[in-house]
């Protein structure tokens, strides 16, 4: 097991003293050293204005209670959560449960955060959101809640992605929202978060920018966080409840890390549970072919917040790789990078073919097929599983389902020409 | 966080800017990036600049994710670093624009910065003979690594106001700037425009209110016409990317494109005449 956390460092930036007990009290604008502001002066008044309008909100009992209401009776929660035992028949026999993120409207857990935005979007009066995606989960959950509160909508997504991932892109624009395609840079997501900035800061008086993890400067980490961190709430009750206990270890994938902070956070004071977030791997960390931003990067600056990240030795953002279009960012959010360096929680790689491998596992064992991006989780709780040993109890986020998976899955299994998958 | 006053060290930007205005001009600011179209071409360029009349060059580092950059200089940026540009060049760069005794500043994203080490970037910084930094991605907020080194290095420190910048907010970024204070005309992105915000004017008052010394006014001026309008309130006019449009011939003469250049400087520097 690991050890026992250690606690804040005496005077960190933004830890409140008599917070120093508690990890999950620590809010930003700094995580230890990480997180902060590096903006453009011109957003400086629209984050002022976001955080305060998110501090008063979040113990607005009516908010709250808006919120809630939404997350019961549109999104779906709580969402289930579900055991696995014949995928943990390959798992060294460890119980292996699963946080059925896949199960809500839209396909991933990316909808929790966004219908919080999009309410705070109303109470301060502006009238159009925007929006990056990667994979379009993001875009997707942000088009369904403008729709949802008669929001205009833009959405910007690398030119690359929308080629990828053609089907979300008609998705968005069923649900009435402009999707822009982004021909700069690397024409990936961080040039899409590039582009939204831009438009946020040309256009802040009306607009509102819907982030969509727990990146970016403050206060979306926290923010983000905040409205993650009902899978973790719920998730240990619901654990509790079916073993009697909490479980040995927490696996999420982690991308920017939006799904692994909302299940890790509410276990940050259980000191006894394993946190463990699964970077993309790619084609493997000693090839420049990956996105395992905290096992093999270096601390910087990239949009807006200080964490760790891809970045050459002039401190030019180096181009990521992951078979999942939602892992492939060569940042992440300031708070990982903070448990990280702290011990709390541990990252470790997976690669392409590992998460394809369990990506094939779930659907053949449990009749689930799973977004490629939790496919890492999944293949990473298969390794935990052999670790920890037979009985030990290991909760997996199953951030989000496959739907939006398939052509890349049929294409990595060569499906299409009828050979087949062999189990 | 403790800061001396940024008035003892004497100001190679606010000194060019003063020295415009006692021949009655505003200063005129022109922006290249180094390594478009070349690492050799955008030094001739800047000395070109300087040459018809440019008071305070600044030299863009380039970076991979220019977030308060428009179109023309993003895709020059990119052009550079998929050329081989490094942060080495700049400095070199830096040695020969300054070698023509106009201030030259570093505009730069404050990645590279932390990369290279803010201590040892400034260091190199005025070993070259450059003036000091526009940070257009840091605020004073999170600056304390620089405000100390450039104290330590004599280097100006030059941070953006905006027009959505609050009265307190003014009154931080304007005590913690060495040199000038840069304005952005509009909220918005660099680009030339047809016509430069009207908030501007508003900015730079409301600016000098706050305490500033000297306010310059950039992000949308591409004309003779459009810098002496701002010249009338302004202490200096910041041009961008006009004056990287015209590095970006379609025929690739390098030579045609510097004498593109050298004419909008020179229209420049008759608009900037008060």
């Amino acid at each position: 097991m690991s050890a026992q956390p250690p606690s804040t460092p005496a005077g960190a930036p933004g830890v409140e003293a008599s917070a120093a007990e508690s990890l999950a009290a620590v809010t930003g604008p700094y995580f230890g050293e990480f997180g902060g502001r590096f903006v453009p002066e011109a957003l400086v008044a629209a984050l002022d204005e976001l955080d305060a309008a998110w501090s008063a909100a979040k113990d607005d009992p009516g908010f709250v209670a808006e919120l809630d209401h939404l997350h019961r009776t549109y999104t779906g929660r709580p969402s289930i959560i579900t055991e696995v035992p014949r995928f943990a028949a390959h798992a060294g026999g460890a119980r292996i449960i699963l946080k059925r993120e896949d199960l809500n409207h839209t396909g991933s857990h990316k909808i929790n955060n966004v219908l919080g935005q999009a309410l705070l979007t109303r109470r301060i009066g502006k009238t159009r959101v925007i929006a990056e995606t990667g994979a379009g989960q993001h875009g997707v959950a942000t088009a369904t809640a403008a729709a949802l509160m008669d929001l205009e909508c833009t959405i910007y997504m690398g030119e690359e992605d929308t080629r990828r991932q053609a089907l979300n892109v008609a998705r968005m624009r069923l649900l009435g929202a402009t999707v822009v395609s982004v021909t700069t840079g690397s024409r990936t997501l961080k040039d899409a978060i590039n582009e939204a900035f831009r438009d946020w800061v040309t256009n802040v008086e009306s607009t509102n920018y819907v982030f969509g993890t727990v990146a970016g400067p403050h206060p979306f980490p926290s923010m983000v966080r905040d409205l993650q961190k009902i899978i973790g709430i719920e998730a240990r009750q619901q654990v509790l409840d079916l073993t009697g206990r909490l479980p040995d270890a927490v696996a999420a994938c982690v991308g920017g890390g939006s799904n692994a902070i909302g299940i890790f956070h509410a276990f940050l004071d259980d000191p006894g549970v394993r946190l463990v977030g699964f970077e993309a791997g790619g084609e493997g960390v000693d090839t420049p072919r990956h996105a395992a931003t905290i096992t093999s990067g270096s601390a910087g600056v990239l949009h807006g917040a200080r964490s760790y990240m891809l970045q050459d030795e002039d401190g030019q953002t180096m181009e990521s790789h992951s078979i999942s279009a939602g892992l492939d960012y060569p940042g992440v959010g300031p708070e990982h990078s903070w448990l990280s360096m702290i011990g709390r929680a541990e990252y470790r790689p997976v690669t392409d073919a590992e998460a394809m491998e369990a990506f094939r596992l779930l659907c053949r064992t449990e009749g689930i097929i799973p977004a490629i991006e939790s496919a890492h989780a999944l293949a990473g709780a298969l390794v935990l599983g052999r670790e920890l040993g037979p009985d030990s109890v290991i909760l997996v986020n199953l951030s989000g389902r496959g739907d939006k998976d398939v052509a890349t899955a049929a294409e990595w299994f060569d499906l299409l020409d009828g050979k087949g998958v062999t189990a | 966080m403790s800061q001396p006053d940024a008035a003892a060290v004497p100001s190679r930007s606010g000194a060019a800017i003063d020295a415009a205005a006692a021949r009655g001009a505003a200063a005129l600011v022109g922006y290249l990036p180094v390594g478009f179209p070349d690492v050799d071409t955008s030094i001739a360029a800047a000395r070109a600049m300087v040459a018809e009349g440019v008071d305070v060059v600044e030299l863009g580092l380039p970076y991979s994710d220019p977030g308060m950059d428009g179109e023309v200089i993003q895709d020059a940026v990119q052009q550079a670093l998929d050329a081989g540009t490094r942060t080495r060049h700049v400095l070199r760069a830096v040695e020969e624009v300054a070698a023509t005794g106009a201030a030259v500043l570093v505009m730069s994203y404050w990645n590279p910065i932390l990369r290279y080490g803010v201590e040892r970037f400034s260091r190199d910084l005025a070993a070259a003979g450059g003036a000091g930094l526009i940070t257009p991605d840091l605020i004073p907020d999170e600056a304390g690594e620089w405000l100390a080194a450039s104290d330590a290095h004599g280097l100006d420190r030059v941070f953006l106001v905006a027009p959505s910048s609050t009265p307190e907010r003014l009154k931080r970024t304007a005590a913690a700037c060495r040199g000038f204070v840069y304005a952005a005309s509009t909220m918005g992105v660099t680009g030339a425009r047809a016509a430069v915000g009207a908030r501007a004017e508003e900015l730079v008052a409301a600016t000098r209110a706050a305490g500033a010394e000297r306010v310059c006014v950039g992000l949308g001026v591409s004309n003779g016409a459009q810098a002496h309008e701002i010249a009338r309130y302004a202490d200096g006019v910041i041009v961008g990317s006009a004056l990287v449009r015209t590095l970006k011939r379609a025929d690739g003469d390098g030579r045609a494109a510097i004498g593109d250049l050298r004419a909008l400087v020179a229209d420049l520097a008759s608009g900037v005449q008060r």
